[in-house]
């Protein structure tokens, strides 16, 4: 199961070494750097667009670094031992994030459409809340296990999570996807937290049923196929994604649960068969789906000639549909910043007006850091998700394994759908960057499944109870490989 | 189960590689074509982000720009403004915040904004002494006097026309006109009120179609004119030796294959005529049988000599003159007298009348004399360059004196210059269905000073839809324009 199945020599990555270093220490100097570079960057879009040092230059920076303290003690109470580069890499892109949303701000175009104006203090309240749910999470959820027991409990949370913005009076229909819900003044994307609640789900109930799903099969053509009976879970939710896909009209939301699902399943079983399975069922359904379906179908004609899309938002079209010119705006992005990107507070990444500092925020650092800066932020993506996958090999029990790799891979996924539909690589989804992009909804949720890996890690590292001193255990000649 | 796991984590580096390799294709690979995109905003933004350089005549900027109101929404900082605006329309052409640039504004758009890769050097310099990012200009190898005489002739004219001037020795542009004009000023904006002027510009709602380049754009059938590369042709394939020989011209002639007659305009002495004698009375027979008895291969082989059938980069392109290459022996003979298929822009008439003019060589036509940074060092200074020679010196020097006798005693008399030897060819050329329309008015000449240096060669072609149609001739209505203009670049040097 756990480090107990290992071979021998990958044991020195599970074991719980004995008086492990914490390496809180080596976490607090990486915060720094997390926290100087934002304000280093903010201090620089101020130069560029007013000639002067921002005014809120203290107190963004004091405020920044006072979450990430109060973050970083938390994990030094309450999880001693979690892995030390989450918190900083989640820290630094949320504080670039911050500066991004806060020169969006300064758009008078942006600011003219209500796009921006005021939602750099807002989201700098997100995080706040953010990291007080990461605090709480460390805080009360002593061990990730007791999750476990709340595993069909989540699946009706999650359940109600996601059919919430079809609710009349709650749901609203952004440009053609369904996928938020307006309480007051603030508009919710449950999906973000649906992911967390799902991996929980997901999780317990494999961990009970991994077995079935695994050994009852029958060979053929090299692949293990399941029996009939245990393909009901994974048509459950393959239906439930379509019906999210036809319903909300969200390709990313319904790719991402489908997604996290088949890996987990894979991770669960060890059956490549559920993989292929996979991606049979996405793709029928992804086809059979957009092929009724016209908002699909428009996002799909975007993708495939953004150019054509441009030229019939400027003119007046009859089709019934929104030609949006957000994806080519994107692409121009991205091509006028090449190599090293035009500096901060230098580019015209407004010109793609609506959601430019939230679904297309990726835009901006394209355009005003460059290739380099882009290859950054994706490098520091891929780091967080394979701490997270490694805190999956690290863990000692089959659901913090199952919950660690469900919460990375749906990351990784999404980070991949969003960037992906941004960069013009595949068809443009209603999600957003985690930690970079302007929502509460999406910060708050983000913060709290770091907030479960780091348990994850921290339990997975902890050193195990000492063992009774072995009086020959001097004498024993230990040869490492 | 972490066989699986680290498969997963292969997978999820693979997803994060496949992004890298997008991003590499997007801000590396595709970078320029998308920078370069026009129909990203960005070019536009870069194009009135600081003051554009000037296009300037004679050491004076005809052109000019503004700070627009950026209180609000307006992401252009500067607007171009024009002086003369319709004068020098057909050479600048327009830099307009919502309607983009053409013509010099648009090829040199590099320079004038101050991002031309020519100028990485001092930008570069610029940035570290902490300047702002200037344009610099372009110099013109216009000559303000003769665009003005030839402007001010269209204008008082009336009709619809163009007129180009040439230095013949070099192949500058001195002057390029065309009537009716546009004012660049007036949709140099982006407010309402510059769509509105730019709308009532457009062919659609105003059939004069002002903004049409008629110098370069536009092709007339040269009528006449054209018997100038007829004759030419017949000097250089060894038809005729000599000005002065007779001709082999019976009249009536009847075009061969056909038992059509050519007709002259009136009765003029055209019977066995030599070639002096009939240029200067325009005979319609002599050259339509010279054109068919060369044949359409050789008088298409001198015609491209001069520059026909092909486009020619000032650098604002031309566009191409006709002369058809299919044609049997009395459609050769028409088209030898500028008529049939046979089209010429202004700039392609000039360019006949220059290179008889500069002893038979045929210098590449440019308006573009230097490009200089903001602080006026050169960048770039363009050289005459020689273009082809459809004539020797010896069979130019004949052709020369023929036209000079045109203007001397012919149709062309009222381009006469006092104490300027001038030479000229006049050109009537009919148009329309059953040549219903008005005629185009050609005049083509070249002035000499005393010196034998020829300072100058103009092309002139007028459309009076309000004349009475007896009225139009080359002599009548296009000759003084082109005397005028010569004058001008001549100014004292007399």
């Amino acid at each position: 199961m756990s480090s107990t199945t290992n071979s021998p020599t990958h044991h020195t990555s599970t074991i719980g070494a004995i008086g492990a270093p914490s390496r809180r220490n080596t976490e607090l100097a990486l915060l720094v750097f997390a926290v100087a570079i934002p304000v280093f960057a903010y201090a620089n879009v101020g130069l560029a667009i007013n000639d002067q040092v921002p005014a809120g230059l203290l107190s963004y920076g004091l405020g920044l670094g006072l979450l990430a303290g109060v973050a970083h003690l938390a994990v030094r109470k309450f999880a001693p031992y979690a892995d030390p580069l989450l918190l900083p890499l989640a820290t630094l892109l949320n504080g670039l994030g911050l500066v991004a949303i806060w020169r969006l701000d300064q758009s008078k175009l942006l600011q003219a459409i209500k796009v921006a104006g005021t939602t750099a203090p807002r989201q700098l309240m997100y995080t706040a809340m953010g990291i007080a749910l990461f605090v709480v999470v460390l805080i009360f959820l002593k061990d990730h296990r007791v999750l476990q027991r709340y595993t069909y409990i989540s699946m009706v949370g999650a359940l109600i999570l996601l059919l919430l913005p079809l609710v009349p009076g709650l749901g609203a229909n952004i440009y053609g996807a369904k996928i938020w819900i307006h309480i007051g003044s603030f508009s919710i994307q449950p999906g973000e937290f649906a992911k967390i609640v799902l991996a929980v789900f997901f999780a317990g109930y494999l961990m009970v049923k991994r077995d079935a799903l695994a050994l009852a099969s029958r060979r053929f053509m090299g692949l293990y196929l399941p029996r009939g009976r245990d393909l009901g879970p994974i048509l459950v939710v393959w239906a439930i994604s379509i019906l999210i896909l036809v319903f909300e009209t969200d390709l990313g939301t319904s790719l991402l649960f489908f997604g996290m699902f088949v890996i987990m399943l894979y991770v669960a079983t060890e059956r490549t068969s559920w993989i292929v399975f996979g991606l049979l069922m996405s793709a029928v359904g992804a086809v059979g789906v957009a092929s009724f379906e016209p908002h699909i179908q428009t996002r799909v004609q975007a993708w495939l000639n953004p150019m054509r899309e441009y030229k019939l938002s400027r003119t007046v079209t009859h089709d019934g549909i929104v030609h949006s010119d957000q994806l080519q705006q994107a692409l121009w992005a991205f091509g006028s910043g090449g190599t090293l990107g035009s500096g901060w507070g230098q580019g015209h990444s407004d010109l793609i007006k609506f959601a430019a500092n939230s679904d297309f925020i990726l835009a901006t650092f394209g355009e005003e850091l460059g290739l380099a800066g882009i290859m950054a932020i994706l490098l520091i993506y891929g780091l967080i998700v394979e701490r997270g996958v490694r805190t999956a090999l690290a863990a000692r029990d089959p659901f913090g394994k199952l919950l660690a790799v469900g919460l990375s891979g749906a990351f990784a996924l999404q980070v991949f759908v969003v960037a992906g539909g941004v960069m013009g690589l595949i068809p443009l989804t209603g999600m957003t960057m985690p930690f970079l992009a302007y929502g509460g909804s999406s910060v708050i949720a983000n913060w709290a499944l770091v907030g479960i890996l780091l348990r994850i890690s921290d339990t997975a590292r902890r050193p195990a109870p000492a063992p009774a001193t072995n009086p020959d255990a001097e004498m024993t000649q230990v040869v490492r490989p | 189960m972490n066989k699986p796991l680290r498969r997963i984590a292969i997978f999820c580096g693979l997803l994060v590689l496949t992004l890298l390799i997008r991003d590499n294709w997007l801000q590396y690979v595709k970078a320029d074509s998308l920078k370069e995109d026009q129909n990203n905003r960005r070019v536009t933004i870069a194009r009135y982000a600081t003051p554009r350089g000037d296009i300037i005549v004679g050491g004076t900027a005809v052109t000019g720009s503004t700070q627009t109101n950026n209180s609000g929404l307006n992401d252009l900082k500067y607007k171009r403004t024009y002086k003369n605006g319709p004068m020098w329309a057909p050479v600048t052409g327009y830099a307009s915040q919502a309607f983009g640039a053409n013509q010099l504004e648009s090829i040199e758009d590099g320079i004038l904004t101050g991002n031309d890769d020519r100028l990485f050097f001092r930008n570069t310099l610029d940035m570290l002494t902490g300047k702002k990012l200037q344009g610099g200009n372009v110099v013109t190898t216009l000559n303000a006097a003769a665009q003005k005489a030839a402007y001010d002739g269209l204008k008082n004219v009336g009709g619809k026309g163009a007129a180009v001037a040439l230095d013949p020795a070099t192949g500058k542009i001195l002057a390029l006109a065309s009537y009716p004009s546009y004012d660049p000023s007036s949709f140099a904006g982006n407010s309402d009120k510059d769509a509105e002027a730019w709308k009532k510009l457009q062919k659609k709602y105003n059939p004069d179609d002002p903004m049409l380049n008629r110098a370069l754009r536009e092709v007339y059938p040269p009528g006449s004119t054209f018997k100038v590369v007829t004759a030419a042709a017949a000097l250089e394939n060894g038809l005729y030796t000599s000005a002065d020989q007779p001709t082999n011209s019976p009249l009536p002639w009847v075009m061969p294959g056909t038992v059509t007659e050519l007709k002259n305009e009136g009765n003029i002495p055209c019977k066995n005529a030599t070639m002096r004698e009939a240029l200067r009375v325009s005979c319609n027979t002599v050259f339509g049988k010279i054109g068919a008895d060369l044949g359409n291969d050789k008088m298409l082989a001198e015609a491209k000599k001069f520059g026909f059938d092909s486009e020619h980069f000032t650098p604002v392109r031309s566009a191409a003159s006709v002369f058809s290459d299919d044609m049997n022996k009395s459609q050769t003979a028409l088209s030898s007298i500028g008529q049939y298929n046979t089209a010429a822009t202004p700039l392609q008439m000039a360019m006949v009348a220059a290179a008889v003019a500069n002893d038979g060589k045929l210098m590449k036509p440019y308006m573009v004399d230097e490009l200089q940074t903001s602080n006026l060092d050169p960048i770039e200074k363009t050289r005459p360059q020689e273009l082809s020679r459809p004539l020797s010196t010896q069979n130019a020097q004949i052709l020369q004196s023929m036209m000079e006798t045109v203007v001397e005693k012919g149709t062309g008399t009222r381009a006469q210059i006092p104490g300027v030897t001038v030479g000229g060819k006049t050109g009537t050329a009919q148009h329309g269905v059953a040549n219903s329309k008005n005629p185009y008015a050609w005049f083509i000449s070249f002035a000499k000073l005393k010196d034998g240096s020829s300072p100058v060669a103009v092309a002139v072609v007028v459309e009076d839809e309000h004349a009475n149609r007896d009225d139009i001739s080359g002599g009548g209505l296009a000759a003084p324009i082109a005397r005028n203009v010569m004058k001008a670049v001549i100014g004292n040097r007399t």
